[in-house]
């Protein structure tokens, strides 16, 4: 079963076409980039991977779940990394982690460990709205591996983090991989995934215009997606 | 997710929403204030006629709430706006009804907490003593808070990605309260003034009707409002 399938996916905005027909999947285990132009369709094809918001139409499966029908099945099997932190800042870190975890039916058991594995842990008790972007990048991330998640769905994930946290991010993808799971994630910089990618969907005005495979970290030969040019729909040509 | 476990999120949004309240403080300063500030302009627009003070005195509190109560829903939308949290508060899995009702619990407790302020100084302002029938008039502050509470909290939702969100509110929240406001303010005229003609009932069921109606409604329609 695949970890992820999108067939013939658009999304509109009013009158503007931000997914013009994008069909492609994902394998257990692997890492997928998707990169683009700005206005290219990335951020808005992981949110209606995510649930966020509902395709115009066509089909994503979801580990077999379909995100138009079975959304809470989805939802709890995917964790969504997005610009924003998703934080309330009058909240202290391990309170927002508390949050989550009820939110989720956990026990705050993980918090500890979780909060250890982001290096937040000496700031456990301190109001978010005294931490720097990167720190607060970093407790998104806490929130995340709380859920733990089967797709990870990162939007530009490593915008705000030093290098220990770009080989954090990392490591939570290869950790979820490395259990079956799958993880797409929005590029600008190919750079700082290097070593985890194993494919590169590039997206152009909502289309797929490339799926590139990456070995040993490098990326391979650009090959068009003949199936990304069929799956336009016939309305919007 | 069983029915437990969305009572345990309906919980920990509560929790969230009024931590995050009781330490920004803010939220309760203006609101109350609003209140307190709406009730003194119609003071001095009424004058120092003790009975036109008086017989305005319920309209006058109604409406106090009602402006200092948007301030309050405007505000519940926007702590999950700041920071991006509510496309994560709708992407945890699970009933999205138990996001409106945690919201909900949480408005009831906080516009609760501005009336204790608000109504008092009503009191004092319109010349007004506690009726016979007090623990009445608590039922009926009860039954038109939590009706005037649940429009506001799934209104609030609904222009919540609206750029002009605070215009938007009042327009859509305040035709639909006219029939609460009615309720609300005859029965507890009615019953200010002892209720001599045993009208306050009538007033009182129709609260409750329209409680009931919306509760349920905005229960199941909350899902369509929320989603982009």
């Amino acid at each position: 079963m695949a970890a992820a399938t999108l067939q013939v996916v658009t999304r509109r905005y009013g009158r503007r076409w931000a997914l013009r027909g994008v069909s492609f999947s994902v394998a257990p285990g692997e890492v997928v980039g998707i990169e683009g132009h700005n206005g290219s369709g990335k951020s808005t094809l992981l949110r209606v991977l995510s649930t966020a918001i509902r395709p115009t139409s066509g089909e994503i499966r979801v580990f077999g779940s379909d995100v138009a029908t079975h959304a809470t099945a989805v939802r709890s099997q995917v964790a969504f990394l997005t610009h924003y932190p998703g934080l309330y800042d009058d909240l202290t870190a391990e309170e927002n982690l508390k949050f989550t975890c009820r939110m989720l039916g956990l026990g705050f058991g993980p918090i500890g460990p979780v909060l250890e594995r982001v290096g937040l842990s000496r700031h456990a008790q301190e109001g978010v709205r005294t931490f720097s972007a990167g720190m607060q990048r970093r407790l998104s991330l806490a929130r995340l591996l709380l859920q733990q998640p089967r797709l990870l769905l990162l939007d530009e994930p490593y915008n705000n983090f030093d290098a220990s946290g770009i080989a954090l991010v990392n490591e939570v993808v290869r950790d979820v991989c490395k259990r079956g799971g799958a993880a797409l994630i929005v590029l600008h910089d190919r750079h700082s995934a290097a070593g985890i990618l194993d494919r590169v969907v590039r997206l152009g005005q909502g289309v797929v215009i490339a799926d590139e495979a990456c070995e040993d970290g490098e990326v391979g030969a650009a090959t068009i997606s003949a199936g990304s040019a069929s799956a336009r729909p016939r309305d919007l040509a | 997710m069983t029915l437990r476990d969305e009572w345990r999120r309906v919980g920990a949004i509560v929790w969230k929403d009024l931590t995050t309240e009781r330490r920004s403080k803010a939220g309760l300063n203006a609101v109350a204030f609003m209140g307190v500030l709406v009730l003194l302009l119609f003071g001095f627009a009424l004058g120092p006629d003790t009975q036109a003070l008086q017989s305005a005195a319920a309209g006058a509190m109604w409406l106090a709430m009602l402006f200092a109560g948007v301030l309050a829903f405007n505000r519940s939308y926007q702590l999950e706006l700041d920071g991006g949290a509510l496309e994560s508060l709708l992407l945890y899995p699970g009933a999205r009804w138990s996001i409106y009702v945690g919201k909900l619990i949480a408005n009831l407790v906080f516009v609760t907490l501005v009336e204790i302020i608000v109504v008092p100084v009503a009191m004092v302002l319109f010349h007004v003593s506690a009726p016979a029938a007090w623990a009445v008039a608590l039922g009926v502050t009860f039954l038109g808070t939590f009706g005037f509470v649940t429009l506001g909290t799934f209104y609030a939702a609904m222009s919540s990605r609206s750029r002009a969100r605070e215009v938007l509110l009042p327009l859509l929240l305040f035709p639909m309260l006219i029939p609460l406001l009615l309720a609300a303010v005859q029965a507890t005229t009615s019953l200010l003034a002892g209720d001599p003609m045993r009208e306050a009932g009538a007033w009182i069921r129709l609260l409750a009707a329209f409680d009931i109606i919306f509760l349920v409604a905005c229960v199941f329609a909350f899902e369509y409002v929320i989603e982009v």
